[in-house]
């Protein structure tokens, strides 16, 4: 056995003392097995990750247990002696590449650290060898990529560089702590393969931490189920896949078979969201060309496409943040004022918007009360008893009780309870069009599904009109009545979701959902033969 | 540089125009020094000739000063003098202002080139060991010391000092000329005292930032991830998170370094040492109004020298500035 941890504890510092976040936790590597750990954010994947490289993050420590690595228990050296074994014998990927490597520093420089420091390899030799893997992960310009700084690299290539880095001593071990989440289906397929490929030719053993069942499912030998610092279930992945024995493992399973019943259009003379020609982006550079599409009266319009597609570009012209170079942007029939400042209250108020990111669009250090009393007397002018009665209703629709959450602070709120606030106050305008810029992305798939039944059910309630900006096909598919396709800023389709998803209409409709990884564990090998990655 | 060169390095647009700024900025300046004397009360002439000169000499001597031309004549009459490097007479006694500069120019310069070799190192060194050992008692005592010694008036802690290293001690003199001598070991024992109370006064500003900055960046996910390379603690303060806190630290060391040229009138008077901030003072004292204007030019001038210097060096540490996409 390569990687031995047995009854794991680790504990956090809290206000009162130290809690336990994993408690007596199991897991075994052979030489050349890849383990998958999946589990909802918070289940203690990562901390175990990092176990295996004898490490506690910050406000972390090991309260018991045992990290036998190939013999020795990393966990009675000292700091020094368990240098040796990181990057060495132990490597780890991070989830994001761009993060996690140094800006200051050349790509090729940082490949050679680990190298130079645990005299594996000399300069020269590990030069070659970094030129040598990034020609195996298909990186453009193998001889010179080395040479990049981290922000010249898009971030599927830094995260197969990152890849590339782990590799660089040669380690037995490496820990792939969600090295896929943040890219884009279309990103993913490909760093998937170099990952596969990898672990292949240097028959490395490997955790693969992820809380994407149809990814694990493709990389992963046996799977091991977490949940609250505990192992849920652990079983070869096939079995695992077919015959889940556990609750929780099945309502994993479940959550991609959400599906809003269909549902009659509201009639209405014009469309709450007209986009006509738009073309608009930042100084010399177009980044969308001539957009056009509408979002009808109580429909939910899904805009997807990869990273760099325009979809987020589109909703800041939307919104007049970014005014538009040709075309305009219509309300109910009426054409907007191309800038913010232009618009009035009652423009403002109808066009709201929800963010990716919960934790920084809501200002840490108001309460939940503040946050959702400002738009209510902004826009609409109510205050004392009247918002106060508004305040309660708001709450009841997100289905959060308003005397347990009105005086908390968004600090001691759950993801997915700050991402519900957020629709909130989106909600308090009392708005005619919601932008949804990607809100469940950041969220666990439980977590997510619940975002997105509010959302489905809110909107049955107040007949709002979404846009819902992704590029996860599985929410269009749960949510969408009208899909757009975007790439490189053109529309490349657009229509009601079963023209332009069921068959794939389009080209690049079809790349994309091919992309989409599956959860038949043999997907990706099929893809790879294909010739798609 | 041509437009287009200027799109593909954006670093050297902005130091053009930081550059650009600079020079206004002293512009600006020159025009504010200018008036702040020109609108000192009482007459230049009659303070220098005193109460017993007679009106058709004050207003000879008036005439001979270019007090009678208006203002905006006189202003582009200085500022033309010193963009040639004629900085005019000094009304004290006669002398060329460039030649009564030169030489205390020079000797504050050695001080500030002095107290900043000192100074600067061991800052940053103080402050990256404190980052490293945050929290512990390294940390806290570096802290503690550096604070107490910029809590206390910049005299005392030269008073002090003079006590004990020269009256008790006699291992330094207490009045610093380093003029006398060509020796360079010489000049450096003779300035010894005013340098150290200067590194005392600046070293705690200059630390306590390099371990902000530092500290800041330890949190960043690529600091991690160093350490699960298996880099050592201190190779990862000082190759991974240093230099990419290089900005606000350079930012600070300009700020020090500007006022250990510029700022240094009281060091310099208790050490009796001939440098430009008494030069000032007495100027200001003998109303020898072209000395005045002169070495505010300067000051102001150094100042802003440092601080784009400061701009300039933050922006080159910055890759993205460098090695754009």
């Amino acid at each position: 056995m390569l990687l031995n941890i047995e009854k794991l504890k680790i504990e956090a510092r809290g206000e009162e003392g130290w809690t336990p976040i994993l408690h007596g936790v199991d897991l075994q590597v052979a030489k050349g097995e890849v383990v998958g750990l999946i589990g909802e954010s918070g289940a203690g994947k990562s901390t175990l990750g990092l176990a295996a490289l004898g490490f506690a993050q910050g406000g972390l420590r090991f309260a018991g247990g045992r990290v036998i690595f190939d013999g020795t228990d990393l966990l009675q050296l000292p700091e020094r002696q368990r240098r040796a074994f990181r990057g060495r014998r132990v490597a780890y990927v991070a989830q994001s590449a761009a993060a996690s490597f140094n800006p200051a520093w050349r790509l090729l420089d940082q490949f050679c650290e680990g190298p130079a420091i645990h005299h594996t390899a000399g300069r020269a030799e590990s030069e070659a060898f970094a030129r040598q893997l990034y020609a195996a992960m298909h990186l453009p310009d193998p001889e010179n990529f080395g040479l990049r700084f981290p922000h010249q690299v898009s971030g599927g290539q830094l995260q197969r560089a990152m890849v590339a880095m782990a590799m660089a001593c040669k380690p037995d071990l490496i820990v792939f702590d969600e090295p896929t989440t943040a890219l884009d289906v279309t990103t993913q397929i490909g760093v998937l393969a170099a990952i596969r490929q990898a672990v292949e030719t240097t028959g490395t053993a490997a955790i693969y931490i992820t809380h994407d069942l149809a990814v694990v499912a493709q990389m992963a030998d046996r799977i091991k189920v977490m949940r609250h610092g505990r192992e849920v279930e652990d079983a070869p992945t096939r079995r695992m896949i077919e015959a889940p024995a556990q609750d929780y493992t099945r309502s994993l399973w479940a959550v991609r078979e959400f599906r809003r019943p269909p549902r009659a259009l509201p009639q209405a003379s014009a469309p709450t969201i007209s986009i006509r020609g738009v073309t608009a982006g930042y100084s010399a550079l177009d980044v969308l060309s001539e957009v056009s599409f509408d979002i009808p009266r109580g429909a939910t319009v899904a805009v997807v496409g990869e990273s760099g597609s325009g979809k987020s570009t589109t909703a800041r012209a939307i919104t007049g943040l970014l005014p538009p170079r040709a075309g305009h942007v219509a309300l109910n029939g009426t054409p907007l004022p191309p800038r913010l400042a232009q618009r009035t209250l009652e423009q403002k108020r109808a066009v709201q918007m929800i963010y990716q990111m919960a934790d920084t669009a809501l200002n840490p250090r108001q309460t939940i009360r503040q946050i959702l009393s400002r738009p209510l007397q902004f826009y609409l002018g109510l205050t004392g008893r009247a918002r106060e009665t508004r305040l309660n209703e708001l709450m009841e629709q997100i289905e959060l009780e308003p005397a347990r959450f009105l005086d908390r602070l968004p600090g001691e709120l759950s993801g997915g309870q700050k991402q519900r606030i957020g629709i909130a106050r989106a909600l308090a305008a009392d708005p005619e069009f919601i932008i949804c810029d990607e809100v469940t992305s950041a969220l666990d798939q439980l977590v997510a599904e619940g975002i997105l039944r509010l959302l489905s059910k809110v909107q049955d309630e107040t007949g709002v009109s979404y846009m819902f900006i992704t590029h996860d096909i599985a929410t269009v598919r749960a949510i969408a009545d009208e899909v757009v396709v975007m790439k490189g800023g053109r529309v490349m389709d657009k229509g009601l979701r079963s023209e332009v998803l069921d068959p794939p209409r389009h080209a690049y409709t079809r790349e994309l959902l091919a992309s989409v990884p599956q959860m038949d564990p043999d997907w990706l090998t099929r893809r790879i033969a294909e010739g798609a990655a | 540089m041509s437009a287009a060169e200027a799109r593909r390095r954006p670093i050297l647009r902005m130091i053009a125009g930081r550059l650009g700024i600079g020079v206004f900025t002293l512009f600006v300046i020159s025009v504010l020094i200018f008036l702040a004397v020109s609108l000192l009360p009482g007459d230049i002439a009659q303070q220098v000739l005193g109460q017993s000169a007679t009106p058709e000499t004050v207003a000879a001597f008036r005439r001979e000063l270019g007090l009678d031309q208006p203002l905006a004549w006189r202003y582009l009459d200085w500022v033309g003098g010193v963009l040639s490097g004629d900085f005019g007479r000094s009304l004290a006694n006669g002398r060329p202002v460039a030649d009564l500069l030169a030489a205390r120019l020079g000797n504050t310069m050695f001080l500030a080139a002095y107290a900043a070799v000192i100074a600067v190192p061991l800052a940053v060194g103080l402050g990256l060991l404190a980052a490293l050992w945050r929290g512990s008692w390294f940390d806290r005592i570096a802290n503690v010391a550096t604070l107490s010694a910029i809590s206390f008036p910049e005299f005392f802690i030269a008073y002090i000092l003079m006590f004990w290293l020269s009256v008790r001690m006699g291992w330094f003199p207490s009045i610093a000329d380093p003029g006398a001598s060509p020796r360079l070991a010489e000049m450096l024992g003779r300035a010894f005292l005013p340098a150290i109370t200067l590194v005392l006064v600046v070293t705690a500003h200059m630390m306590r930032m390099t371990r902000a900055a530092v500290v800041n960046v330890l949190g960043a996910p690529y600091v991690t991830m160093a350490r699960l390379k298996g880099v050592s603690r201190w190779r990862v303060v000082t190759r991974h998170a240093l230099p990419n806190a290089l900005a606000p630290i350079v930012n600070v060391v300009a700020l020090n370094v500007a006022w250990l040229i510029t700022g240094v009138v009281i060091v310099e008077v208790v050490f009796v040492y001939p440098g430009l901030g008494q030069l000032m003072v007495d100027s200001v004292t003998n109303r020898d109004i072209p000395v005045v204007q002169a070495c505010a030019l300067i000051f102001a001038a150094v100042y802003i020298l440092l601080n784009l210097l400061a701009d300039v060096l933050a922006i080159a540490t910055n890759p993205r500035l460098l090695h754009p996409r």
